[in-house]
């Protein structure tokens, strides 16, 4: 093409393109918010709205309310209980009073029938619920008469309220479908204090108040929430006007800064990355080796270089800021002492600079999945401090179903976290009757000490007791590490408009529509 | 995903230049004569009866070489389904959760399966919407007729008129203009020019909105908000049709207006603009109609790409998502679907090739 050819194509492609534009008509007006309207942007949209598929199954529904729910603390509160649950002597048995005074969005009275459908139905093998293996403990709901529930218990498990903040559904509408398939899982009908409008799949899901709602009708009367997977169009969105809310990367989030009306609000997390240590890997399952590396390990500067500052060390599961955090764990970062260790140990420095023991080299896979670029940054930064102690690891990427048949071998750079209860993250992470069982105990963890505070744990009601327990786990994972934790990353957010009760809870590593300075958005009222 | 393109395309040469379907293409001038007293209704029975026949062996092996891609697709279905809670699921629930969807048997029996069951007019349900199938196609189809219609019409008026504007005056600035745009269009996938034009309009200017069906804080589908939210895909997907419509009205025009017809009507005085529009453009118009047919799968596989990028909610996009779920029941029926209209598209400009060119016997295709 010549010179002039070009510059006559692009000015037809501009032509061409303007008079496309102009078919249309302009804009009327932006989208922006009316007083009693909001909208959020969120990055991912629940696969169903149904919480007998698993919607909702750690609380703020927003359709939907559990017996239980939690306040900003994350202190258990009644919801649709009258009260929080009576446990019987030995742990085995919940009651449930009810709210006499409760209806589903169409009319229905909620009753202790719709407690036992829905969790009968989720226990179904036949219903498609991934995370049924929640409520394993429970062995029988059973109602007495319309207002109170008694859960029976498998086993003592303290823990177990914590799971009952589990949205509830109409056994009215959604027991006369296919629990799979039906439209309950695209036109829910719950108690909560907002009805869905509609979802459109992949843009958005709108809800208006619940004038009805037992605790009060919302102050914000209109919820949209925007789907907007890609953080540059959600950050260019919520310049624009069209979006009031958005979670946004640190760095973006960062250039609201200055910017009127609109405020950062990071929420602390119990959401960890770590990297999985298999100790049928005959490097990783020397506890000298997962020693070093854990002290070998610069937290700081994964902070502040792969999360700006937004977030923090990780000296376990439990993050440094939670109530159950073990004082004393805290790991100085010490590359010295770590090569000392494995000195001791007996691997010597290798000709390559890697060390070597019995003629076996200190090296070994680390994957991450592919496309997560957080967990990459922190792969490599994993990668690079071990290679400083003379450990080689070589960062590899893959889908889960690649790395899945790899867990029992190769680390994995794992994510994970919930801020509730800590039986929730360190049962399935380290108790040895778990390892290997699907996505549990990935490193095949065994250490019976661990294991018989574990259960401990989880069996006793005293909360003194319990602490205790949680405490002597998190110090014997100190001794002898099973995950190398990295930190916990906190989750940032832009807010504007002029609410009062903006808060936020610890949140936990699956944060979607139910995390976020909106957990409580039926709360917040009109700023003065 | 590329549509499929079985049966017996008949103008299948793409416009190479400025020599493009003369070769092989109907000869034009058939379309100017008188036309016919009565359709021929019975070869054209025949011809739809036959290509009905043919269709249910392709259809068969469509569906079939569907499972087994499928099958072979790295993606496992059950974390597809479950999403992020299959990485905290024990062993236990994820085999139940196989068994349930009905992913853990061979690929031929699963399409055997599907096969029986959608015979006796169950479709299935989908994985990933949680929805029965024939629920989802129902909801989404409109949508998906309504964006594809208003830019098909779009690229045929508009490579038709551009099209004559080009052949006018041959090599003219015009010409050139029109004939190296389409060339860059043509080149140009839909998803890019999908992007580009979100960026420019909804990003920079802000003047028409980036995706959707309504405003992003209302739930109302009005004439006004959907012309607006219709706008720039129907535009991006117009555009990446036009340029064969272009290419082939500028070839079939430039080929009449040599030909003697058009010629005669010169000579008798007529007006350039009777000349133009009343008689080469007919003749032209010819190769255009067999085009229409044979564009419906890149016109489907255009949809495909548009849909995902501007949210909208229609089949298209719904396709997608099946296929990176591994969802076969949704994938399937709309495969069958695809496939039906491409064979629908190849019968459609196959009996208007017999009507328009009366040296085509129906009866022999």
């Amino acid at each position: 093409m010549t010179g002039r050819r070009i510059r006559t194509t692009a000015a037809a492609v501009a032509a061409v393109l303007l008079g496309a534009a102009g078919c249309s008509s302009p804009s009327e007006g932006g989208g922006g918010s009316a007083d009693t309207s909001y909208v959020v942007g969120i990055a991912t949209e629940p696969e169903t709205l149904s919480p007998l598929l698993g919607y909702g199954k750690d609380g703020n529904s927003k359709i939907f309310d559990g017996l239980l729910s939690r306040d900003a603390d994350l202190t258990l509160t009644p919801a649709l209980a009258a009260e929080l649950p009576e446990a019987s002597e030995d742990g085995l048995t919940y009651t449930y009073t009810l709210r006499e005074d409760v209806a589903f969005s169409d009319g229905t009275p909620f009753t202790a029938a719709d407690v036992v459908f829905t969790y009968e139905t989720i226990l179904d093998e036949d219903t498609n619920n991934p995370a049924r293996g929640e409520l394993d403990a429970i062995e029988s709901v059973t109602a007495e008469g319309d207002h109170r529930v008694v859960f029976r218990l498998k086993y003592p498990y303290a823990a177990f309220p914590e799971r009952t903040v589990l949205p509830i559904a109409s056994e009215a509408v959604a027991g006369k479908q296919d629990v799979n398939t039906g439209a309950y899982n695209t036109e829910p009908v719950g108690t909560g204090p907002y009805v869905l409008t509609s979802w459109s799949r992949g843009e958005k899901l709108s809800f208006r108040a619940n004038a009805d709602y037992w605790g009060g009708e919302p102050e914000v009367e209109k919820l949209t929430m925007a789907v907007i997977d890609d953080d540059d169009i959600r950050a260019t969105r919520l310049r624009s006007g069209d979006l009031d809310a958005a979670v946004l990367p640190p760095d973006l989030a960062r250039t609201f800064a200055d910017s009127d009306g609109r405020k950062i609000v990071e929420a602390t997390s119990a959401d960890f990355r770590g990297v999985t240590m298999p100790t049928e890997n005959e490097v990783t399952g020397d506890r000298a080796v997962r020693r070093a590396l854990d002290i070998a390990t610069d937290r700081t500067a994964m902070v502040d270089n792969i999360l700006d500052g937004a977030g923090r060390v990780a000296h376990g599961a439990v993050p440094t800021v939670s109530p159950w955090f073990a004082e004393g764990t805290e790991r100085p970062h010490d590359p010295a002492e770590a090569e000392e260790i494995l000195e001791q140990a007996g691997w010597e420095p290798g000709e390559d600079g890697v060390r070597v023991k019995d003629g076996r080299r200190a090296a070994f896979t680390l994957w991450y999945p592919a496309g997560d670029q957080v967990r990459q940054e922190h792969a490599l930064a994993f990668a690079g401090d071990a290679k400083k102690i003379g450990v080689d690891i070589t960062v590899e990427s893959g889908t889960w179903e690649v790395i899945e048949p790899a867990m029992k071998e190769d680390a994995v750079l794992a994510g994970g976290g919930n801020p509730t209860d800590p039986d929730f993250d360190l049962y399935t992470l380290f108790h040895s009757d778990l390892a290997g069982d699907g996505f549990h105990n990935m490193a095949r963890y065994a250490n019976p000490a661990v294991d018989e505070k574990l259960e401990e744990g989880r069996r006793s009601a005293d909360r003194e007791v319990r602490k205790a327990a949680y405490d002597a786990v998190q110090r014997e994972l100190r001794d002898d590490p099973g995950h190398i934790f990295l930190t916990h990353i906190d989750h940032v957010y832009v807010v504007s408009g002029d609410w009062e009760n903006v808060t936020t809870q610890v949140e936990p590593h699956d944060h979607g529509l139910g995390a976020g300075p909106w957990w409580n958005i039926e709360d917040w009222r009109r700023g003065k | 995903m590329t549509a499929p393109t079985p049966g017996v395309p008949l103008t299948k040469a793409a416009p190479d230049g400025a020599t493009a379907p003369t070769g092989d293409g109907p000869q034009p001038g058939g379309a100017a004569r008188a036309p016919r007293a009565a359709l021929p209704w019975r070869p054209m029975a025949g011809l739809a009866g036959r290509r009905l026949l043919a269709a249910v062996p392709v259809l068969a092996a469509v569906t079939l070489g569907l499972f087994a891609l499928a099958a072979a697709s790295p993606f496992d279905p059950v974390k597809q389904y479950a999403g992020d809670a299959a990485l905290r699921a024990d062993a236990a629930t994820l085999a139940q959760l196989r068994e349930n969807l009905g992913v853990d048997v061979h690929f031929t029996e699963q399409w055997w399966r599907w096969l029986t069951s959608a015979l006796g007019g169950d479709l299935g349900d989908s994985s990933t919407l949680r929805q029965p199938v024939a629920q989802v196609v129902t909801e989404r189809i409109g949508w998906s007729v309504l964006l594809c219609a208003v830019a098909f019409v779009l690229a045929v008026v508009i490579g038709a008129l551009l099209g004559v504007a080009a052949a006018r005056r041959r090599g003219g600035l015009l010409d050139r203009c029109v004939t190296a745009t389409a060339y860059v269009l043509q080149a140009a996938p839909p998803f890019w020019l999908g992007l580009l034009a979100v960026w420019l309009f909804a990003l920079q200017l802000g003047v028409l909105p980036a995706g959707g069906l309504t405003d992003t804080d209302s739930d109302t589908v009005t004439a006004g908000s959907l012309l607006r939210h219709l706008a720039l895909p129907a535009a991006v997907l117009a555009l990446s049709q036009t340029p064969w419509f272009v290419l082939y009205v500028r070839q079939g025009v430039l080929d009449a207006l040599g030909e003697d017809p058009v010629r005669g009507a010169r000579a008798r005085g007529l007006k350039e603009h009777t000349v133009l529009y009343g008689h080469a453009l007919r003749s032209g118009l010819l190769p255009v109609l067999t085009l229409i047919g044979s564009r419906v799968p890149e016109l489907i596989t255009g949809a495909l790409l548009v849909e995902t990028v501007f949210s909208w909610p229609g089949i298209a996009s719904a396709t997608v998502r099946a296929a990176t779920a591994s969802d076969f029941p949704l994938l399937a029926a709309l495969t069958v679907l695809a496939t039906l209209a491409v064979l629908l598209g190849n019968l459609m400009a196959d009996l208007l090739y017999g009507l328009a060119d009366p040296r085509v016997a129906l009866e022999e295709m």
